[in-house]
């Protein structure tokens, strides 16, 4: 390992720091209503299962994330052949995962397995990708993944296609509880974590919204009720 | 004047009059607007939102050691490797070494400003490797040769024929017509590079001082690709960058989005605090993280701009100045442009040669109005003027100002100003605007008023006379 | 009420009928007004250039001026501003600095001090006129003025007052920035004076004169026939 200039930055810094900065542009206590924090300021989450489920789908809409409402695993395991027929795969990219097994074996495509060690090419043409998740924010629209919830780092974002198989009792309200979930199941928070929310997109041309930038073009949620 | 100030004049009067370029800058805003406005209302309070957000910088910034040290030990407990670079030239030798030391021939890149600070692709490219920009805009750019026109939207000046054009040129690619079009000849060629890559570059929008992670923010998808797919994976952030809980993410994420993009929340936030790790299939095998100085010490010590560091490169502040829109983001001459760049590029790159930047402001406070972490910025462009000037007063300025004091200290001398302008109106109006004119600097495009028949202070003499 | 006066440098040579409006409408409220004729200018041109010391010189007249003064009241956002914001700034840590944060509590804004201060709303004015309002950027963010000029101006018989696109955008002057970067100044007042014509009014109304002159400065040489007004000459219309 080269010298670094670890000590010489630490040195300015506390050099620095011996002045102190006025904060006369932060308000005294920012602590949201009834002593909660902060992110409580941010845009109101309900507290019913429900309405949650309602915020959610309504984000999706915004974002053009397909939510498609599942009552149990068999009825998932069909919408995944309906999208397959809908979408012509031919191959996709997956993982074990306890919500997704049936259904990914029942489509009786070859699948390139990406929780164990796999060829890149291959998954690069497969025509979509399905995982599953840690959780779903209602606040955002999004979907929290992690290596072990989602078959790795790149599945979720290589494929045209995302399909995510989550279950109602993985939807939570804002990030701040994301995070909770996060530090609950992982310990120290895993090495990585990525919040999807909506397809892939672009505005650079002319700040003109296209989908399917680099990442995926359509992004389903097969939401399965718990 | 500085070589800088004279290239600035004379970029930003060419573009004060690029009427095209004026209406193409307003209608790519105005969505932007729109959106931003609409998310912001559905915060629950976006005020005490920004306090929030100004307090957790605040925290970080003025304890910014602690943090740094917290940071870097997490990071590295998880088989990172932690580099601390007290200047770009450091960070770019190290950098270029890592890819050396690989056997490194392809890099793919994802956005970073604090990249482009250090001039990072260029010093990778001196010494034999290929950089590709994989963001779409900064791929636009890199293509033509540009820097980017701003911080988040690098190619917001360019209209879909311009980058057709580019692309036909460049790329050797069939003639696209739309948006949708000219991004998918981007995205199968980037794919290409992904999968071919020996190394990824990112940079940082906030690191995680608790967990021990960075945290990228995106839209496309390339920093997810560019950063999972390689065997390398090399992160710059500017030491600024650190946060000192996961949680502050909870708030800083979606503000970012809102006042950047007018989004609830951009499409990736990302995570990242390690190379692969056991149990993981895939992922770089090898994360080197660098930390970067280069004069941000010198900003956090000064304690009344201190809060400039708080700065999560939103680009808010760019999209409501109106100078920015006049003059377009390639006038600045320099990386970070609009009113955070024209607070900080003194500090980092010099007082004297780049004040220019803090005196072309009309002070209008739109950017502190607008910034989600609560920086004090047009003030902040008082305090350069102030030290630029007590640092080296401007030569004939100075005898100007110091008659203009020694005259106003006067009342009795400034009765007769009203008296002497009334005098003058009439000649100066006959030669309005021509070179013998020294009020020329107004009149070449502005009508004087006419001075009244009496001053205030001749209508309160005679009121008095009066009564 | 004993208000005293602060009319800017520029109010006083170029536009003493925003000062006549204000004394008009001050003294039909029943107040008793002075002006102490020793104040001259603020020192915002040496404050905003970057020479400190020079305009604290200069600032020392006005506390001068005001030292015996009950309540100040300015017709100019962006010199209200200099005397409430910037002179605490301008002196601190120096001699003179309690006097200047005095100064600062108890100045106000002409528009402000009749909302806030005396709660007034309907002076009987009469205009009749298509107008649109233009917000000066140092009453709008550094005083925090922009419902007070509307609730003042909705009272104005006969007055129909449009909102312009971009009302809180600068128009460009800026003081010396004017001077200093013509050709951006420039730029940015052509498109305040296009969001104004699109409203199709005959009067732009502003609290602050300054950027009246750099309005009505284009719209004289572009040979545009709208004419515009400050605020105080609108109301003191009885």
């Amino acid at each position: 390992m080269p010298n670094d200039s670890r000590e010489l930055i630490l040195r300015r810094i506390r050099k620095a720091l011996a002045v102190t900065a006025p904060a006369r542009h932060l308000v005294g206590a920012v602590t949201g209503p009834s002593g909660h924090p902060p992110q409580d300021w941010l845009p109101p989450v309900p507290a019913s299962e429900a309405e949650r489920i309602a915020l959610f789908e309504k984000n999706s809409l915004d974002l053009k994330t397909e939510v498609r409402r599942c009552s149990d695993a068999a009825a998932a395991a069909s919408e995944l052949a309906a999208l397959a027929r809908e979408n012509n795969w031919k191959s996709i990219g997956s993982h074990r995962f306890a919500l997704g097994n049936e259904a990914v074996s029942a489509l009786g495509l070859p699948v390139v397995f990406t929780d164990q060690p796999y060829e890149t090419a291959s998954l690069e043409r497969c025509d979509a990708a399905v995982s599953g998740c840690d959780c779903l924010v209602a606040q955002t629209g999004g979907i929290m993944v992690t290596s072990a919830s989602a078959g790795g780092r790149v599945l979720s974002v290589l494929a045209p296609h995302h399909v995510v198989v989550a279950s109602t009792s993985q939807l939570l309200g804002d990030l701040a509880d994301a995070f909770a979930v996060l530090r609950k199941h992982h310990g120290s928070p895993p090495a990585f974590v990525s919040f999807i929310t909506g397809p892939s997109r672009t505005g650079d041309i002319e700040r003109i919204l296209v989908l399917g930038a680099h990442g995926p073009k359509k992004l389903t949620v097969l939401l399965v009720q718990a | 004047m500085s070589t800088e100030s004279v290239q600035f004049h004379r970029d930003a009067d060419r573009l004060t009059h690029d009427l095209r370029h004026r209406a193409l800058i307003q209608k790519a805003l105005g969505g932007y607007y729109i959106k931003r406005d609409e998310q912001k209302k559905k915060y629950t309070d976006w005020q005490q939102a920004r306090a929030s957000a100004a307090a957790a910088k605040y925290e970080a910034v003025n304890h910014l050691d602690t943090y740094l040290i917290e940071l870097s030990d997490k990071l590295a407990a998880r088989g990172t490797k932690v580099f601390w670079a007290a200047d770009g030239a450091e960070a770019a030798d190290y950098i270029a070494s890592v890819a050396r030391g690989a056997g490194v021939k392809r890099i793919i890149k994802s956005k970073s400003m604090t990249g482009e600070e250090i001039h990072l692709p260029q010093a990778l490219e001196k010494a034999g490797l290929e950089v590709v920009e994989s963001d779409l805009g900064e791929f636009i750019v890199q293509l033509r040769g540009e820097p980017p026109y701003h911080i988040v939207f690098p190619s917001m000046h360019l209209t879909r024929g311009e980058i057709d054009a580019t692309f036909q040129k460049k790329l050797g690619s069939a003639h696209a017509d739309t948006p949708e079009e000219l991004t998918m000849i981007a995205r199968n060629v980037m794919r290409q590079k992904y999968c071919e890559a020996d190394m990824g570059i990112s940079g940082a929008n906030f690191a995680v001082a608790e967990t021990g992670h960075i945290s990228i923010t995106e839209n496309e998808g390339n920093a997810r690709l560019s950063t999972s797919l390689p065997d390398l994976l090399v992160t710059i952030v500017g030491i600024e960058k650190v946060v000192p809980k996961l949680d502050d993410l909870a708030v800083l994420l979606p503000m970012l989005a809102t006042a950047g993009a007018g989004q609830n929340m951009t499409c990736y936030n990302t995570l990242l605090g390690g190379p692969r790790q056991p149990g993981e299939t895939d992922g770089p095998r090898e994360f080197h993280v660098v930390l970067l100085d280069n004069r941000r010490t010198a900003l956090l010590a000064d304690p009344e701009q201190r809060d400039a560091l708080h700065c999560i490169r939103c680009g808010a502040c760019l999209n409501v100045c109106p100078i920015f829109k006049n003059i377009g983001g390639h006038s600045y001459g320099t990386t970070y442009q609009g009113p955070i760049g024209s607070v900080i590029t003194p500090h980092l790159r010099g007082l004297q040669s780049w004040k220019h930047l803090s005196f072309s402001s009309s002070l209008c406070g739109a950017c502190a109005e607008t910034c989600p972490v609560k920086i004090d910025l047009h003030h902040h462009l008082l305090q350069n003027r102030r030290n630029a000037i007590e640092q080296k007063p401007v030569w004939w300025e100075k005898p100007i100002f110091a008659g203009f004091a020694w005259f106003m200290r006067r009342p009795g001398l400034y009765r007769f100003a009203a008296p002497m302008l009334r005098l003058a109106a009439p000649v100066l109006h006959a030669i309005r605007g021509q070179d013998i004119d020294p009020l020329s600097l107004w009149t070449r495009t502005r009508d004087l008023p006419v001075p009244p028949s009496q001053s205030f202070k001749e209508y309160w003499r005679d009121r008095n006379a009066k009564r | 009420m004993k208000i005293t006066l602060f009319i800017p440098c520029f109010i006083d040579q170029y536009y003493p009928g925003a000062g006549i409006g204000m004394v008009r409408i001050l003294e039909k409220l029943g107040h008793t007004v002075e002006y102490p004729e020793s104040q001259t200018c603020c020192g915002q041109p040496a404050f905003n250039s970057g020479y400190w010391d020079e305009a604290r010189s200069v600032a020392e007249t006005m506390l001068d001026a005001f030292r015996d003064a009950e309540v100040v009241v300015g017709v100019s956002g962006s010199c209200g501003a200099m005397l409430k914001v910037f002179y605490p700034e301008l002196f601190h840590g120096r001699p003179r600095e309690a006097e200047a944060k005095a100064l600062a509590a108890k100045t106000h804004e002409f528009s402000s001090f009749l909302v806030n201060v005396l709660g007034v709303g309907d002076l009987g004015a009469r205009f009749p006129a298509k107008a649109t309002f233009h917000d000066g950027c140092h009453g709008l963010r550094e005083l925090g003025i922009k419902r007070e000029p509307r609730e003042l101006l909705k009272h104005v018989r006969g007055l129909e007052l449009v909102e312009m696109k971009e009302a809180e955008t600068c128009c460009g002057f800026g003081g010396t920035f004017s001077v200093k970067f013509p050709e951006i100044s420039t730029a940015m007042g052509e498109v305040k004076c296009a969001s104004i014509l699109e409203t199709g009014a005959e009067l732009v109304i502003s609290n602050d004169s300054s950027c009246l002159m750099q309005i009505q400065g284009l719209f004289d040489r572009q040979g545009q026939k709208i004419k515009s007004l400050h605020l105080a000459e609108v109301l003191a219309q009885f």
